[in-house]
């Protein structure tokens, strides 16, 4: 289970209570996260109810809905709605998951949102992710080749290719990094999850021709040594990937490089 | 009036907005010119919704049956129906296979045939021999090819080291005395800080606005914010009525199942069980044209032989398909379909509807990207300083009518098409373009009374009324009685707008404004759209009139223009069809009765 900490100076406060329209058919509580962002205000937990006879069936369309009807100050990203951009994750009934592919029917009791945790909170479910990308960047996440590109494309067999998959479908929403306790804890200087399975996806890449400069950068007490085989990020992958898999595959091409 | 915002200044050799595949395709086109460039996105790029395409890019690159970029003309000219400029669409296709490659080189990570090439399957309205056989032209990676495409393209522009301005949102262009633009005034959607941005040239790829219809696989954030921009800078829009409905959203949630399902062997069935593309399109059948299926299905629904409870869907099988066809090609909308429609592929068909999905229409450009308009008796002379890419654009090579597959390849091709042309246009280094006077002045003034509006109306209340009302009346078929009531309610919607109420007063994150200002935007793109398609008697491609059932090249073979001035009133105009190629390789394809 994922432990929560909040952003400093964050003792929440009972938030407002909206309660269900008169004659709601299926009532639900949703109990959502709320800092409006100005330094010295403290976060509140606000709680909605709203009929599920008129909503989508996603924590997203709940979202949605409460916005568009009950409170539009409610502060969330989102875009495609279908799980394929990485824009809404946050923290759902104590996982890290994406709002639009979390069915509401799937949580019992209140549902509980929270901003992702150990990120610094901007405003309500919206957090800071210039670190996060800062690290994407870092690891060069662009195919390196040395020699020449052919007329046509690159030549990969099926099999090379199949080796890719698990990896490249990565959305970046951060769900992983976010459940990390190494993570948490020295988030500045560790990779995490999400960074070094696409460190991997490139290493694992039959058209990159820069694996062993890949490996010297990797080869770090922090940014790749702080995992140590948790699987909260395996765990919670709403895309269902295995980044704690990516990362053992990192270590072991390593151990190979110095025998 | 004083006011709260504070203003930061920027220079560029070049300004693109958006960071979608087009936009990002463009940026580190520039930046391998030399040219400084600033990338301004209201989202994270990789969050564009690029990423959502699913089926694949074409090309004729000739990896499963024999095929040639002629073919490809052939196929763009009738998806058309003869609306497309041909020397666009040869520009495009000639150019597919090596932006394809070249897509290849930069690293994504497409399917592989047993010999190493990349993937490419069957889509609609793809042939080879000018209509005789199937071709298979759309290159995919499984049936997640805009996502490897969009992730592709930002590490490209992070190894380009394009430099970003992500979650800014572009509020206006800046044009100046002589109606040349001369950069973008935006604003940064953590602070509320305002800043304006000046180049030598500016590159719309804003993409689409299906968020004008009630029901639509696109993403919340398409609002076409870029075609706004340009209608309120006095430019015209073109083509707006030519909305592009898919055959195969799910029914209810509206997420996309690509055409590759049926591409890979899936068809549809109606509520007795049959297969009735077949008397629709006797020979391409469930790949004949997306607005031919579309239309099909309607009538279907209409006539009472839908399926389920309502008959109120169309059934699409893959269940006959091999298990590892599904995890291999399908796994993407596999896992859609459990999640949105609780269907397990395997066993069971997926309930679809038509679905509006993609805008043929936009900011129309010529083949080198750069913003047209009439002036001075030269219905193609440019627009100084601007240039319009992706679904944001109407270059125009879809004419009434996209091909699935198409899109991806308009982005890349017109993408780097903006990049050579603004190596031309631009020398690296060359002083900053000053900024008119009073820049942006009037862009802060739209955002101040949007920003303490304090009527009665919630952004969500006029939103669904608006998209209810180009559900009802700016659908799969038209007729003079349905849009003229439309165009009538929008005017009262527009009217609503005065009564706009937003709650959120602070400068973070101001998602209530944010959406306020995408309304202000969308309703006038609804504006364009349905008076457009009460302009145009005539049925082609998407646009089907009940009242006019045929197309008419006598009259009709031209583009719609539609200009939309600040109380929201449209003038109508036309340009000519660009018949003619750009070269000799190939003739020009010339209008013929479209059937598949
Ligand atoms: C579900 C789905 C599946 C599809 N599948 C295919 C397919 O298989 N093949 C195919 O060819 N086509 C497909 N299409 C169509 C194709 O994906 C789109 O047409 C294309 O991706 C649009 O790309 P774009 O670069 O024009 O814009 P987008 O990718 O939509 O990007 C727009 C960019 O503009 C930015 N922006 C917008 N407004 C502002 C503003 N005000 N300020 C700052 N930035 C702004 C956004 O942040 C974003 O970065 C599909 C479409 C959908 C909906
Ligand atoms: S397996 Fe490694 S990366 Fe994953 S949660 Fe555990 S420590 Fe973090
Ligand atoms: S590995 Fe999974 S959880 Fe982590 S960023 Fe990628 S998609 Fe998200
Ligand atoms: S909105 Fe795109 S992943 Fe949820």
């Amino acid at each position: 289970m994922v432990q929560l900490a909040l952003p400093a100076n964050s003792r929440v406060q009972p938030g407002r209570r909206h309660p269900a329209p008169a004659g709601a058919a299926r009532p639900r509580e949703f109990a959502v996260y709320r800092w409006s962002g100005v330094p010295g205000e403290p976060p509140r937990l606000d709680t909605f109810t709203i009929d599920l006879a008129d909503c989508g069936p996603m924590v997203l369309d709940a979202l949605i809905k409460i916005k568009a009807e009950v409170d539009s100050t409610l502060t969330f990203r989102r875009s495609c709605r279908e799980g394929i951009c990485g824009s809404c994750a946050m923290n759902i009934d104590g996982n890290n998951t994406l709002a639009c592919t979390k069915a509401i029917e799937d949580i019992s009791g209140t549902v509980k949102i929270y901003p992702l945790p150990h990120m610094q909170v901007i405003k309500d479910l919206v957090v800071d992710f210039s670190t996060f990308w800062a690290q994407y960047e870092s690891i060069e996440p662009w195919l390196k080749t040395y020699t020449p590109a052919p007329a046509k494309e690159r030549r990969q067999s099926p099999a090379e290719r199949e080796r890719l998959d698990g990896l490249y479908e990565c959305i970046l929403c951060a769900c992983c990094s976010t459940s990390c306790p190494s993570y948490w804890w020295n988030g500045d200087r560790y990779l995490g999850p999400a960074a070094l399975l696409q460190a991997y996806r490139w290493l694992a890449d039959s058209r990159d021709e820069a694996t062993a400069e890949r490996l010297e950068e990797l080869e770090d007490p922090f940014k790749l040594y702080r995992c140590h085989t948790i699987m909260n990020c395996t765990n919670t992958c709403p895309k269902g990937l295995n980044p704690a898999k990516a990362i053992a595959e990192i270590k072991k091409l390593i151990v190979e490089k110095h025998l | 009036m004083p006011r709260a915002y504070s203003i930061t200044d920027h220079a560029y050799d070049c300004l693109v907005v958006g960071a979608g595949g087009s936009g990002l395709r463009a940026a580190v086109g520039m930046v391998e010119a030399g040219l400084r460039v600033a990338c301004i996105s209201k989202v994270y790029p990789t969050r564009s919704h690029t990423v959502a395409a699913q089926g694949g890019i074409n090309a004729a690159l000739a990896n499963i049956v024999e095929d040639d970029w002629r073919f490809h003309m052939y196929d763009t000219v009738k998806g058309s129906d003869w609306l497309g400029d041909q020397d666009s669409i040869e520009y495009m296709t000639k150019n597919a296979p090596a932006a394809v490659y070249e897509l290849e080189h930069y690293g994504v990570p497409f399917s592989r045939t047993p010999d190493g090439r990349i993937y490419q399957r069957a889509f609609g309205g793809q042939s080879i021999h000018y209509g005789k056989q199937q071709a298979y032209r759309t290159c995919a990676a499984a049936d997640r090819t805009g996502h490897v495409l969009l992730h592709t393209l930002f590490q490209q522009a992070l190894k380009h080291k394009v430099e970003f301005f992500n979650e800014y949102f572009a509020l206006d262009l800046i044009m100046d005395e002589e109606g040349g633009c001369a950069g973008v005034i935006a604003m940064r959607i953590e602070d509320g800080s305002i800043h304006r941005f000046a180049a030598h040239l500016t590159c719309l790829a804003t993409g689409g606005y299906g968020r004008l219809y009630f029901s639509c696989t696109s993403a919340h954030t398409c609002t076409g914010d870029g075609n706004a921009m340009v209608l309120r800078a006095g430019l015209p829009l073109q083509d707006m009525e030519f909305v592009q409905f898919h055959p195969s959203g799910i029914y209810g949630a509206g997420c996309l199942i690509t055409e590759g399902a049926r591409g890979e062997g899936g068809y549809l069935t109606n509520g007795l069980g049959e297969r009735f593309m077949e008397r629709y399109a006797p020979t391409a059948k469930d790949l004949a044209s997306r607005d031919v299926v579309s239309r099909a299905m309607t009538i279907e629904i209409n006539e009472g032989r839908g399926c389920g409870p309502n008959k109120d869907y169309i059934e699409l099988h893959l269940e006959h398909l091999d298990p590892k066809v599904l995890k291999e090609r399908l796994p993407g909308i596999s896992e859609t379909a459990r999640i949105f429609a609780g269907v397990d592929v395997t066993r069971q068909p997926i309930p679809v509807v038509p679905t509006c999905h993609y805008n043929m229409g936009g900011i129309p450009t010529n083949w080198r990207a750069e913003v047209v308009r009439p002036k001075d008796g030269d219905p193609d002379a440019t627009v100084p300083g601007l240039m319009a890419v992706g679904e944001a654009a109407c270059a125009s090579v879809h004419g009434a009518n996209r091909l699935g597959g198409n899109s991806l390849t308009d982005l890349v091709v017109f993408g780097r098409s903006a990049a050579h042309r603004a190596a031309e246009l631009v020398r690296p280094g060359s002083p900053a373009r000053p900024l008119p006077k009073g820049a942006g002045e009037a862009a802060l003034d739209r955002l101040d009374r949007i920003r303490h509006a304090s009527g009665s109306l919630t952004v969500g209340a006029i939103r669904t009324n608006m998209q209810r009302t180009m559900q009802r009346h700016a659908a799969v078929f038209r007729d003079a009685p349905t849009l003229e009531a439309g165009c009538r309610k929008l005017e009262e919607i527009a009217a609503s707008l005065r009564d706009l109420k937003v709650t959120d007063r602070s400068l973070v994150w101001n998602t209530d404004l944010i959406e306020a200002l995408e309304l202000d935007n969308l309703v006038m793109q609804a504006v364009a759209t349905m008076h457009s398609a009460a302009f145009r008697t005539e049925s082609r491609g998407a646009h089907a009139r009940e009242d006019y059932p045929e197309r008419d090249d006598v009259n009709w073979l031209k583009h719609t223009l539609c200009w939309v001035d600040e109380r929201h009133r449209p003038r109508l105009d036309t340009r000519p069809v660009h018949l003619f190629t750009l070269s000799n390789e190939v003739e020009p394809v010339p209008p013929t009765k479209r059937i598949y």
